[in-house]
């Protein structure tokens, strides 16, 4: 029978299936980072148990530590947490790339770099945006705390088998729209829970002519449409990304050509059945900016902020109660909103092709005054490599606050966050109310509409600006 | 795990759809490495105003409401990141039950809950009940002209009864894998230990794959 691409992945993982229906689903790669473990740890001391595989099992330190002076952890509860997975990891035996690494990062760029992240995997990580890693057609999910002191002790997952969904991108992208444009479109269409229960495979000629930093960023947010997963079938640009660099754990010579030939068996199979279906013509894809409270609530950038009882999929309440909370009135235009601060950075826009788009735009022009810009490496490779390429010089004298590697302003759990009112274009994931601060108000784009945001001080249609 | 069989109490609503687990429960609150003290942080930035006095506007600090113990609120509830610090939060608030509805979009119907949250929420005995979209309007409705109304939630049965003069009952429906861990207080890392002989055979054919 033919099988999708997700079919096959979930297949090869299955341990046993239970009567209830629900599978046993074996776990290759398990992520870690210090919020969501240090009570998984706690269940494991308290019942006497282990952690089965710790060669599997990956942690580092990203949510919560500080961009500048990282090795000085103010916050004592921050720090405690920090300590805590240092213990826990030298108790348990896993590794740590911890902030003396060259290799630390944000958990989902890393995993990638590291070689960790590889086609026909299962990966999970106890953080939503796991789907980050399903670009490579490895089946990745976020898992909550208990689940992740399950696979730990067991390295397997429960699982009941979700449906599938084709979303398929024809035609080619135009630039300077990009691939965060693709998934913010998407999300608007089918709604922040139009994917609840589905593994989404983004397919079609502009998903393939992307490269594997464009579709890890859509992937990413495959979780703000509610999916469980986010996939994309391997190619021979998976395979070169996988090749090419220093990526520890990847198969090299002889096992990585037996690894190619397997890989090569994943894309699905011409004439699998999906349970749901989607095409987007890509060329017709505009810049995309958030204008209320949840990714869904986005628009093209030549739009106006709608009127309350306009938005299909909401009500009239929620629109009022996003606009409030935005400062938004209906009928602004989106190119007339201004912005306090930048924040290009995130699990979804912090790799060096990130940075190189932005940087691009900073060469160019300068920050206009009194905007905040802080671009913020997604990992320390990614920081190393911008070095080398001269971003960070690009980035400091066009006004821009050049950091170390963490999640930083994307949730805020360190001291970078918006005060009560500020208004950010930002190239993270969730323009939830608070979340980058309590009262922040955030616009979700790419990184080259945020760093156009930057030097024009308000939304820009950048296939049409000049600077 | 406390199994879950059955639970009266005070109904509380939440007017929102698309409740977030950033809403839930902020970020500040998740550097704990401890499963308990986060009731006192749910819904930390509607509940309470910069001074840190309880904001008066926010439904759950309504009079009326104070003692509730189950949660109606609107579509995608939990929505976002996959924190259990929500579902601890909303626990340790002292709601044992959240009811949401399910929507229909076109030919599509949308679940109640996201994913994760759900998944949380089973893994610690918390209740997450669909309904129609209808049946969640008529509980908002019975809240409003029914001050104090209370509600059986029942897991056996799969049945909320609202405790009107005239009862209202609706059925729900449950997977029946969650339905029997629940009820029997299952603990599934010592339920899956129990597979160990199967665990063990595919890992010795599966790391041949890789």
């Amino acid at each position: 029978m033919a099988k999708t691409l997700f079919e096959k992945v979930w297949e090869k993982h299955i341990v046993t299936t239970l009567s209830d229906g629900t599978s046993l689903l074996y776990i290759d790669r398990h992520l870690i980072h210090e919020v969501t473990s240090p009570q998984a740890f706690e269940g494991l001391r308290l019942t006497g148990r282990k952690v089965r595989r710790p060669e599997l099992t990956f942690a580092t330190m990203d949510h919560n530590i500080p961009t500048e002076g990282r090795f000085d952890i103010e916050d004592p509860i921050s720090k405690t947490q920090i300590e805590a997975l240092e213990q826990n990891c030298r108790e348990f035996g896993v590794r740590l790339y911890d902030l003396k690494s060259s290799q630390q990062g944000i958990v989902h760029i890393i995993g990638p770099e590291l070689g960790l992240t590889l086609p026909g995997t299962t990966i999970v990580c106890g953080d939503s945006h796991t789907s980050t890693h399903g670009a490579f057609g490895s089946f990745a999910l976020g898992i909550g705390t208990s689940e992740v002191e399950h696979v730990l002790a067991t390295q397997c997952l429960l699982q009941k088998k979700p449906k599938t969904f084709k979303v398929e991108f024809t035609g080619r992208l135009k630039p300077p729209v990009s691939s965060k444009d693709m998934i913010l479109k998407l999300i608007g269409m089918i709604g922040t829970a139009g994917g609840t229960g589905y593994v989404l495979e983004y397919r079609g000629e502009a998903i393939r002519s992307l490269s594997m930093e464009a579709r890890m960023t859509i992937c990413n947010m495959s979780i703000e449409a509610g999916a469980r997963a986010g996939m994309i079938a391997p190619d021979e640009t998976t395979f070169q990304y996988i090749a090419e660099g220093n990526r520890p754990f990847a198969p090299k010579e002889a096992a990585f050509e037996k690894s190619v030939a397997f890989w090569k068996t994943l894309p699905s199979d011409p004439d699998a059945k999906y349970d749901r279906v989607l095409t987007i013509d890509a060329s017709s894809v505009a810049p995309q900016v958030t204008w209320g409270t949840n990714p869904g609530m986005v628009m093209d950038v030549t739009g106006c902020i709608p009127e309350p009882d306009k938005v299909p999929g909401y009500s009239r309440k929620d629109v009022e109660n996003a606009l409030e909370y935005m400062g938004l009135k209906p009928g602004t235009p989106m190119t007339e909103i201004k912005v306090d601060t930048v924040f290009i950075g995130s699990c979804t826009n912090a790799r060096i092709e990130d940075l190189r788009l932005a940087a691009d735009y900073f060469k160019r022009g300068k920050t206009a005054n009194s905007v905040k810009v802080l671009v913020v490496p997604g990992s320390q490779q990614v920081k190393k490599q911008a070095e080398a390429e001269g971003l960070d010089k690009i980035f400091k004298q066009a006004g821009c606050e050049w950091r170390e590697s963490g999640c930083s302003m994307c949730l805020g759990m360190n001291p970078d966050q918006l005060k009560p009112g500020e208004r950010s274009a930002s190239t993270s994931n969730r323009n939830f109310e608070g979340r980058q601060g309590k009262g922040g108000r955030t616009h979700l784009v790419s990184p080259q509409m945020a760093a156009a945001a930057a030097i024009a001080g308000r939304f820009v249609d950048i296939r049409t600006w000049k600077i | 795990m406390k199994p879950f069989k059955s639970h009266k109490g005070l109904i509380a609503t939440l007017d929102r759809s698309n409740v977030d687990t950033d809403q839930i429960i902020p970020k500040q609150f998740l550097k704990s490495i401890a499963r308990t003290g986060f009731g006192e942080a749910l819904f930390y930035d509607w509940r309470y105003l910069p001074d840190k006095k309880p904001n008066p506007d926010f439904v759950l600090n309504a009079p009326r409401f104070k003692g509730a113990s189950i949660l109606v609120a609107r579509n995608n509830f939990g929505c976002g990141s996959s924190r259990e610090h929500a579902v601890w939060a909303i626990q340790q608030y002292g709601f044992h039950a959240v009811i949401a509805p399910w929507v229909e979009r076109g030919e599509t119907k949308i679940p109640a809950f996201a994913d994760i949250f759900r998944n949380n929420a089973g893994k610690n005995a918390l209740l997450t009940i669909e309904l129609s979209e209808s049946e969640v309007e008529e509980i908002f409705q019975m809240v409003e002209r029914f001050p104090g109304l209370e509600a059986t939630v029942n897991l056996e049965h799969q049945r909320v009864t609202l405790h009107l003069a005239e009862e209202i009952s609706f059925h729900f429906d449950m997977d029946p894998a969650v339905k029997d861990r629940l009820i029997n207080g299952l603990d599934d890392i010592g339920l899956t230990l129990k597979k160990d002989a199967e665990i063990r055979a595919f890992e010795s054919r599966h790391t041949a794959q890789l």
